[in-house]
């Protein structure tokens, strides 16, 4: 087998891979007393994160780099399917100083 | 500059006042009050913002203030009523009152983003105040375990949104 050809297998397997909807962990991360918890999950690409809001005030998770912005009004659960990989760190917008990382794996 | 300065000047007077500082703590029904107070006078002051300003990210966050505090003072009373405290009408929450209806009239008379800047200034300062007295004398002086957690709750709420409005206030510049 020719390096070009291992190449081109490999290159198929991983968009065969790729398009195979994933059927995703779930990862809960709480909002609780206008903390983040866990402050840094990891996740990949295709998990659904479900953000708790324990707290009677709305919150969002808002992504620095502008990949997600969720709003959870008071009491809810609000799920999102991760779609693109890397280290986003968020912050909900009506209270900054609440702040969090995701590490997402592809 | 003046706002910002005044009004922090202003609250700081206030919640270091002769009421709160002669002789005793203050009682959980008067720190009640006073926080009740603090969040009234912060809706009042973002409904007045709601109405005059045109400036999106200044109705955004008045908006925010009002659903956070109205959140938090129904819980305020939910806990007062379990507890069947009766809150306590004292000088600091008196005088807290007066300095803000005194602010509001101030402020009507302001129009466009001179307006939004004396507004978000206040905001600034006053969250500033209201932290410093809810860490160096609400809170330490709160004898009930519940009343001391929703004042610890609040403190968080308010410092977040104190670097809200910090924020805001350095985009208006």
């Amino acid at each position: 087998m020719s390096p070009g050809r291992h190449i081109a297998i490999v290159a198929a397997v991983a968009l065969a891979v790729a398009a195979i909807p994933a059927q995703g962990a779930t990862i809960q991360i709480s909002m609780e007393n206008l903390e983040i918890s866990p402050a840094e999950a990891s996740a990949k690409v295709g998990d659904i994160i479900e953000w708790i809001n324990r707290d009677v005030l709305a919150h969002t998770a808002t992504a620095r780099n502008g990949d997600f912005d969720v709003t959870m009004p008071p009491k809810k659960t609000v799920r999102l399917v991760l779609k693109k990989a890397g280290s986003v760190e968020y912050y909900c917008r009506y209270h900054p100083n609440m702040k969090a990382t995701l590490k997402i794996e592809p | 500059m003046f706002f910002r300065c005044s009004a922090a000047v202003a609250v700081i007077a206030v919640l270091t006042s002769p009421a709160l500082a002669q002789g005793a703590k203050p009682t959980d029904p008067q720190i009640a009050h006073v926080a009740y107070t603090a969040g009234v006078i912060d809706i009042n002051a973002a409904k007045q913002a709601l109405n005059k300003s045109s400036n999106k990210e200044v109705k955004q966050f008045a908006q925010d203030m009002v659903r956070d505090h109205e959140a938090v003072n129904k819980q305020a009373l939910d806990l007062v009523n379990k507890l069947k405290v009766t809150p306590e009408d004292n000088d600091t929450s008196r005088t807290l009152s007066k300095q803000a209806s005194d602010k509001l009239a101030e402020f009507e008379k302001l129009k466009g983003a001179e307006f939004d800047k004396a507004y978000v200034a206040n905001e600034v300062a006053y969250h500033k105040s209201v932290n410093g007295a809810l860490e160096t004398q609400l809170i330490p002086s709160a004898n009930n375990s519940e009343l001391k957690n929703l004042l610890q709750t609040g403190l968080k709420i308010f410092q977040g949104h104190q670097q809200h409005a910090e924020h805001v206030a350095a985009d208006l510049k």
